[in-house]
């Protein structure tokens, strides 16, 4: 299937990996595409390094299995570059974005000979500055749009709003605030 | 027509719980089904149903209440997983020795041990004996789909027997995916009003689950077989039907590119859908490939699936659990059997895959097609117990 796109995402447990990757299926769903959003589990505690996929496609995918030559990976958490090979399969013509104030370039002997493009976006420090707490899942979603081009950027942005609407109802600086971040991220993401 | 939405298979499924509005269902958690039961609790919270939900302490007391309440003549039905439903073993065999049409989704999870939270079919596979009807779903559309009909194919009046739903846990019933929905009123419609021959609230004075002596318990276990061969017929009607009203019509297994098929895989649930997207990578390159995605499992579809391989050449049947018995796995051993009468049988092998959550990639059905074109060239079945993606051998 010519027109799909891979997406494998590294985090640690508690860090909300798996809930971006399911707003993710949710925005491109809403635009019209087949999606899987889906997480691998094993032991799972906080902490602990936990992989989520994205599979978005113009017709339904019958694959069943994990990712293993994804278009892009998502660093939630830069310490899992030492613990984890987050660019196993990477596609040379991919892109890796890693969760970080550093410049892509910085992260490069760490990535195990993977010549394709590298991004960083500060994710941690705009979720502390817009949502009051280090969860840095949706500004790195931000960037993953930004990067990837899966969904236009308007459109995921109305999506977004819509989505923490109905999540968060009686909470609306929930909503502001995550707006913020991600608005923020679209912009601030290093390596373009 | 439809609803369009994305949805795990967990998610859809209890939808479509909601949507039945089943009278009772009396349920335990266990991972991975423990999603299905938070959801429906919530409904039963939001007053979204109007079922008694019964929070027992284990599965062994959900299956008896879900056969007290089945007994008493409502619809009944629950939800669990690996060893939640090894707890219900011996009320597996009460529900449909009593002929009490309740249903049941399990979310597939390998059985200890050494403990294992992640998917294969140990569970229901070892359930297979038990009288319980079982249809499996390769993904959340079908998990959805195979639960609204499941209803009309227990209570039917030739059946009366308990129907099983099974999907594969984490694969399915944790990934959101697409989904088409039927609309409330239309699920409603489908599956209609339970209205039992026979049953304890029917005003006429009846007794469920007595002492079955030697004068009468044979029949009744002839009757009870019966009716699993019956179920078959009143199987395909409930497709049928179910298939005029959304478009999506099912049979006892889906033949995907059989038609010139040499070499052909057998496999159910969702490894079902990597073994279809293989299949079309191999035909792009000319190879004559096709796969057997089997959806009824008991009745087992003896004489359609002989037909089916009656053409091929060689044949993967392919198990996601063991029966340890040395010569196969459970859905091995039965296809094998039903190519038995043919005048032209395939060669049959069996592939042990999957367990407690190995993942199964493209590249293992690659190398069991590539196992099949062997046998073809070499005219020879060879090993017939194998295993793939299981490392040392």
């Amino acid at each position: 299937m010519s027109n799909m796109v891979e997406i494998r995402w590294h985090g640690r447990g508690g860090q909300g990996a798996k809930t971006a990757s399911l707003l993710l299926a949710d925005a491109a769903f809403s635009i019209g595409k087949y999606v899987q959003g889906f997480p691998e589990y094993g032991p799972e505690r906080m902490g602990a390094p936990i992989t989520a996929f994205n599979r978005i496609s113009d017709e339904r995918s019958s694959l069943h299995s994990n990712i293993y030559e994804p278009d892009y990976v998502v660093v939630v958490d830069p310490t899992l570059l030492s613990a984890v090979s987050v660019t196993s399969g990477l596609k040379k013509d991919g892109a890796v974005i890693i969760n970080s104030n550093k410049d892509p370039e910085e992260f490069r002997p760490l990535l195990e000979g993977f010549e394709g493009k590298v991004y960083t976006i500060d994710a941690g420090v705009i979720a502390e500055q817009e949502i009051g707490r280090n969860i840095p899942n949706t500004p790195m979603l931000g960037a993953v749009v930004k990067i990837s081009g899966v969904i236009p950027e308007d459109k995921f942005l109305e999506d977004m709003e819509q989505s923490l609407k109905d999540t968060f109802a009686s909470k609306p600086h929930v909503i502001e605030g995550n707006m913020k971040a991600i608005k923020r991220s679209l912009q601030e993401v290093k390596g373009l | 027509m439809g609803i369009r939405e994305r949805l795990s298979g967990n998610e859809a499924v209890a939808t479509a719980l909601r949507q039945i509005n089943p009278d009772v269902i009396a349920a335990y958690p266990i991972t991975p089904s423990t999603e299905v039961v938070h959801y429906f609790s919530q409904y039963v919270a939001d007053g979204k149903v109007d079922t008694e939900f019964v929070a027992v302490e284990s599965e062994h007391s959900a299956m008896s209440a879900c056969i007290g309440a089945a007994a008493a003549g409502v619809r009944t039905a629950t939800v669990t997983s690996a060893c939640g439903l090894a707890l219900m073993w011996e009320l597996l065999y009460v529900a449909s020795g009593t002929r009490l049409p309740l249903t049941l989704l399990v979310i597939n999870r390998a059985l200890s041990g050494p403990i294992n939270i992640n998917n294969d079919h140990s569970d229901s596979m070892g359930a297979r004996d038990s009288g319980w009807i079982q249809i499996y779903s390769e993904n959340n559309q079908e998990a959805y789909d195979n639960y609204i009909m499941s209803l009309r194919i227990g209570e039917h009046k030739n059946v009366r027997l308990p129907v099983m739903v099974c999907q594969d846990g984490f694969i399915t019933s944790h990934a959101v995916e697409n989904i088409e929905l039927l609309e409330d009123d239309k699920v409603k419609q489908f599956v209609g009003t339970y209205d039992p021959e026979w049953s304890m609230l029917s005003g006429k004075p009846t007794s469920v689950g007595p002492y079955d002596t030697p004068m009468f318990y044979f029949e009744h276990q002839y009757q009870r077989a019966r009716a699993m061969v019956d179920a078959k017929n009143v199987i395909l009607d409930v497709f049928k039907e179910y298939g005029a009203l959304t478009g999506r019509e099912y049979g006892l297994f889906e033949e995907y590119k059989m038609e010139d098929a040499e070499r052909a895989i057998v496999v159910l649930n969702s490894s079902a859908g990597t073994a279809k997207y293989t299949c079309d990578r191999l035909r792009e390159k000319g190879e004559k490939v096709g796969v057997i995605k089997l959806r009824v499992f008991r009745p087992f579809p003896l004489e359609e699936l002989a037909k089916a391989l009656s053409h091929v050449k060689a044949v993967a049947v392919m198990d996601k659990a063991d029966s340890f018995s040395g010569i196969g796995g459970p859905v091995f051993t039965d296809v094998r059997h039903a190519c038995y009468e043919l005048e032209k049988r395939p060669h049959i092998i069996n592939y042990i895959y999957g367990l407690g959550g190995r993942d199964v990639r493209e590249e293992d059905f690659q190398l069991v097609y590539a196992a099949l074109d062997e046998v073809i060239k070499s005219g020879k079945t060879g090993e017939i117990y194998r295993h793939v993606g299981v490392r040392g051998v």
